[in-house]
């Protein structure tokens, strides 16, 4: 009985073709429209994720002064290199640390020049950031402790000044000093928030001390939470070394603090991700209206067909056979605008999703999700028409014209 | 077969009620072929309704194959009309833009009859109404007269109890509405079936073996025929 209550109604849908397109457009947009809000969302989610990971997985920014007081940060006692011996030496929640510098330089190679921020920096600094070496090799620990003018370049630099040349090798000049071009970092492209991650010069901390900066000067150090470890207890690991080595009091506040990436993260994705439901909640409202049209369309039908329904009622139809007919059909319509919205909102995603450069995520329960919701819609607004027809006395039915 | 005992039907409230039927005493055997006549409003429409389980009556006793129907549910009635009743209407009422075939088909489809033996049912029954070869055309493709047919053929599909016939040939010219006739007196000679009609043309009514006359919801002395 489901089975010729399905074939009638696939009928009943072929037979008025173009209504029932217009009637299944109200679904087929509605479940296009959440599908393809719930992957743009999920897309660019990904995308944010993936751009902070590339800073550096599990990364955390230990720096003097406290977190909301900007102006105080000067006054702060400031970091020295053996902050990031004693982190490295006795934290086993981090496995790698390093303390910076950095000064915007103006460089010159030849009769090129650029201006870029030279960083002094620990080895590790390389292995926090994530860094490869594309071409050449890393700073040695020898070049490392003795301050040896070497330096690494960032792919935007190596461009700027060499363009298609071998840097490896060459001598360029930081300001005053010349320094020798030992290896090339592996592009990463530009960051989270828009600045270009590969605008960079390298060199050993005691090179720039020495060479350029004439201090011990140590703006930040940067630090990896080893693997496995909540990024939570290594930061409340520092917080608490920190505390101690600067003879902080109970009572007292951090004068330093430590920015852990993994909740930019989180920060970050969590506002996409409220907004990849705000959008499908809005998109869902659609699905509800494209129901309405369900519903309006099997009225029509109803009173159209109320002769038909007289005639099945006066053979022997009993009212529940009159409603499943009506009812299959409107499931049929909205299950079958479903359907194509899904194949909208799939070619719809891969084109949008190229076109502004976010990956490819199908989530196959929203997809799914939005199918029986569709199929719900149906079962809501087509009950009333069904019943409707149902409850037709055949008398009346039949002398209707 | 089909006992009708002080039957009342009244339609509206209060004032504007109108008594439909009153008081009708009513018995009919099996393999008859009966005629209700009657002016419009006499109630033989009514009574035929009734007869069909498509209405009830407010009061009085439809003993059908000896199972009174007057407290019968919807449903139940619906059940009776699908086993032990054929309609045959003034307007056909066939499906339109539907086959022939399928028209014919559609009380068995309710039965649950399998598709195969639902098509050879059918069309022995178009065969048997002489429309053998129009089993695919649809009713716009029909005249009046094989329409009326194809309904005849429905409703005789499921071998029912008892047909009943709404003006029949109201909607026909007078050589298309012998014709039907006919068929419905042939079919009740050889097939044994119970035919009751509604009509209001003498001519027509003098196919029945019995014709009883409607006036103001009652039935008049049987003058015999």
């Amino acid at each position: 009985m489901w089975w010729s209550a399905l074939s009638l109604a696939l009928k009943e849908i072929r037979r008025n073709l173009l209504r029932s397109g217009l009637t299944m457009l109200g679904i087929i947009i509605g479940v296009a429209a959440v599908i393809t809000m719930v992957t743009m969302g999920n897309g660019t989610t990904a995308k944010i994720t993936a751009q902070i990971e590339n800073l550096g997985s599990n990364m955390l920014i230990l720096r003097p002064g406290q977190r909301f007081l900007r102006g105080s940060r000067a006054a702060a006692k400031p970091l020295d290199l053996s902050d990031s011996e004693a982190l490295r030496r006795e934290l086993s929640s981090i496995s790698a640390a390093a303390a910076i510098t950095n000064r915007p330089m103006s460089i010159i190679y030849g009769n090129t020049n650029w201006t870029t921020s030279v960083t002094g920096m620990e080895n590790d600094y390389v292995v926090v950031r994530n860094w490869a070496i594309s071409a050449g090799r890393n700073i040695t620990d020898g070049e490392q402790r003795a301050g040896a003018p070497a330096c690494l370049l960032g792919e935007t630099v190596r461009r700027e000044l060499f363009s298609y040349q071998d840097a490896i090798g060459e001598t360029i000049r930081l300001g005053k000093i010349a320094c020798e071009v030992i290896g090339i970092l592996t592009s990463k492209g530009q960051s989270t928030m828009g600045s270009d991650q590969d605008d960079v010069v390298l060199i050993p901390l005691r090179a720039h001390w020495r060479l350029i900066s004439g201090g011990q000067n140590v703006s930040h150090i940067y630090l990896s939470g080893r693997d496995g470890v909540d990024t939570n207890k290594a930061r409340r690991d520092i917080e608490l070394l920190m505390r101690e080595r600067r003879h902080i009091g109970a009572g007292d506040e951090d004068d330093f603090n430590v920015i852990d990436m993994k909740e930019i993260t989180k920060t970050m994705t969590g506002t996409t991700e409220v907004m990849t439901s705000l959008l499908g909640a809005v998109a869902a409202v659609s699905l509800v209206v494209g129901g309405i049209g369900i519903m309006n369309i099997m009225l029509v039908s109803v009173t159209e067909r109320t002769r038909e329904i007289g005639i099945r009622l006066a053979i022997g139809a009993l009212e529940r056979e009159v409603q499943r007919q009506f009812l299959v059909e409107a499931v049929v319509l909205s299950s079958v605008g479903g359907m194509i919205g899904i194949g909208l909102a799939l070619v719809a995603s891969y084109f949008i999703a190229a076109a502004i450069n976010i990956p490819l995520i199908l989530d196959g329960s929203i997809i799914l999700l939005a199918f029986f919701f569709s199929a719900l819609v149906g079962v809501v607004f087509g009950y009333f028409p069904a019943r409707k027809a149902a409850r037709l006395d055949p008398i009346e039915a039949l002398r209707h014209e | 077969m089909i006992k009708l005992q002080r039957l009342n039907k009244v339609y509206g409230k209060g004032a504007a009620a109108v008594e439909a039927l009153r008081d009708v005493n009513l018995s009919i055997n099996e393999g008859e072929f009966v005629a209700m006549m009657g002016p419009s409003g006499s109630g033989k429409s009514t009574c035929m309704n009734i007869l069909g389980c498509l209405d009830t009556p407010n009061s009085g006793h439809y003993l059908f194959q000896d199972t009174p129907v007057e407290d019968m549910s919807r449903n139940q009635r619906a059940l009776l009309r699908r086993h032990f009743i054929g309609f045959v209407f003034q307007g056909f009422n066939l499906l339109a833009r539907t086959t022939a075939l399928e028209n014919v088909e559609l009380p068995l489809v309710y039965r649950r009859i399998p598709r195969a033996q639902r098509h050879a049912q059918a069309r022995s029954a178009l065969a048997s109404v002489g429309l053998e070869g129009r089993e695919h055309h649809t009713p716009a493709e029909l005249s009046g007269g094989q329409q009326q047919r194809v309904a005849i053929a429905r409703a005789l599909v499921t071998q029912p109890s008892v047909l009943l016939a709404d003006e029949p040939t109201g909607n026909l010219d007078s050589a298309r509405g012998h014709e039907i006739m006919e068929l419905l007196s042939k079919l009740n000679r050889e097939q044994d079936i119970t035919i009751i009609m509604v009509t209001h043309e003498a001519d027509i009514a003098a196919y029945a073996q019995r014709v009883i006359h409607f006036l103001d919801g009652r039935i008049q002395p049987e003058q015999g025929n």
